[in-house]
């Protein structure tokens, strides 16, 4: 069975879907991306469909499913690159793929990924601060 | 009843002879029908090609229409209801031109002879061939017109404009329906990916009025523009509208509703902190 590969860059797991997303290949993709997360501890995920010309609503289902299981592991998922053929067909179908974030390309991907971690660093930072003020 | 070959040469032969005072003739009844739209001179041109069209056809043979001796004729009766089709004179008036060689033709035919009157019934029928076919190809041509048109204006009513790095617009004008909605959902949709856009401002001023079809429309456009991780900001929403909007129950969620473009442009600008 073939696999989709997952890359790692910097503190971002890359997984650009290149073959036709069968059952099978979506369900390995689910339990594969998961290790991989506990493995690296990257704190964010990039799922590219740019070369998807169908996504059918177990696909669709699978997507969302991923993006909840990385978000228990501590791990931001954006979907990139959803054609407009595929998004115009998973809107007629009623599907909008609730609890996925979305991103016209990987470039935009990674800013918003790159967006949420600054965020997180400065709420850290706030709360160091806020505890260094309680201290004395 | 056909044209036979000795009828149809013999027609050929008076219409060889008696050329000047044929042409002028259906000319005559030409410019008569089309009430001086037409010089005299292009009609007058037009008529002679038609009768040297006719003579050939005739003398090749043809006792119909759709043979091969009158293929040269055929082409021509095409080059005029096209002309004509495009200068927009009505069907009628197009197909007048041809059958108006029957009356000129009456006109130099020597009416005492009955069997001559017999050939004439023959070659009336062949004549009516001719301009029923032009009459087809005029419809031809109009409807390709029309079409043509149509497409033009589907494309011309659809820009989308960019206003800023990472956003662009689609100003809507004229009745959304939904053939319009889908070739603008996917040139939107189109656009956001090539551009790499994640903002977009769907500017209804232009929109005569918004029933619940046309926000339906509206609505997939902005959920399959979020799916594809861009934002939509529908702008331009005339007071009527809204009131109408309201009454329909029709609900944008959590949609961002600008009155205008610029407070749509602003309110985008804002976000992305420019």
């Amino acid at each position: 069975m073939e696999r989709v590969p997952i890359l790692k860059l910097g503190e971002i797991l890359l997984v650009s879907i290149q073959i036709d997303m069968e059952d099978q290949v979506a369900l390995q993709l689910q339990e594969d991306l998961a290790e991989r997360i506990v493995a690296t501890r990257c704190h964010g995920v990039l799922i590219d469909i740019s070369a998807l010309d169908i996504v059918d609503s177990f696909v669709g289902r699978t997507l969302a499913t991923i993006a909840s299981i990385s978000r228990v592991l501590d791990a931001e998922t954006v979907v990139v690159g959803m054609r407009p053929a595929v998004a115009i067909t998973l809107v007629e179908l009623g599907l909008s793929l609730p609890g996925i974030r979305t991103a016209l390309n990987v470039e935009l991907g990674m800013e918003l990924l790159a967006r949420d971690a600054s965020f997180d660093f400065e709420d850290a930072a706030s709360m160091a601060v806020d505890e260094a003020v309680d201290e004395p | 009843m056909a044209l036979g070959p000795e009828e149809a040469n013999r027609f050929a032969a008076l219409l060889e002879e008696r050329q000047e005072e044929l042409v002028g003739a259906w000319t005559d009844r030409v410019a008569q029908s089309l009430r001086g739209r037409l010089s005299r001179t292009e009609l007058e041109r037009q008529t002679g090609e038609l009768r040297k069209g006719f003579h050939a056809a005739l003398a090749g043979g043809a006792a119909e229409l759709g043979q091969e001796p009158a293929d040269e004729l055929r082409a021509q009766l095409t080059e005029l209801s096209s002309s004509r089709a495009r200068q927009g004179f009505s069907a009628t008036e197009t197909a007048v031109s041809v059958f108006a060689l029957k009356d000129a033709v009456l006109t130099v035919l020597d009416g005492s002879d009955a069997s001559n009157l017999r050939d004439y019934v023959a070659f009336s029928g062949f004549v009516d061939q001719a301009a029923l076919f032009t009459f087809d190809s005029y419809v031809q041509i109009r409807e390709g017109l029309i079409a043509d048109q149509a497409e033009q204006l589907l494309e011309l009513s659809t820009p989308v404009v960019k206003l800023w790095e990472g956003v662009v617009a689609v100003p809507l004008v004229g009745t959304l329906d939904s053939a319009r909605a889908q070739v603008v959902m996917e040139r939107l949709l189109e656009t956001l990916v090539e551009t790499g856009s994640p903002h977009a401002i769907i500017d209804i001023t232009g929109v005569p009025a918004v029933d619940t079809q046309v926000a339906q429309h509206i609505l997939k456009t902005v959920v399959a523009a979020r799916l594809m991780g861009a934002d939509c900001i529908i702008s331009g929403i005339r007071p009527q509208i809204a009131q109408t909007i309201v009454a329909l129950g029709i609900e944008f969620g959590d949609i961002a509703t600008k009155a205008s473009l610029a407070d749509a442009l602003r309110f985008v600008l804002k976000k992305t902190g420019r």
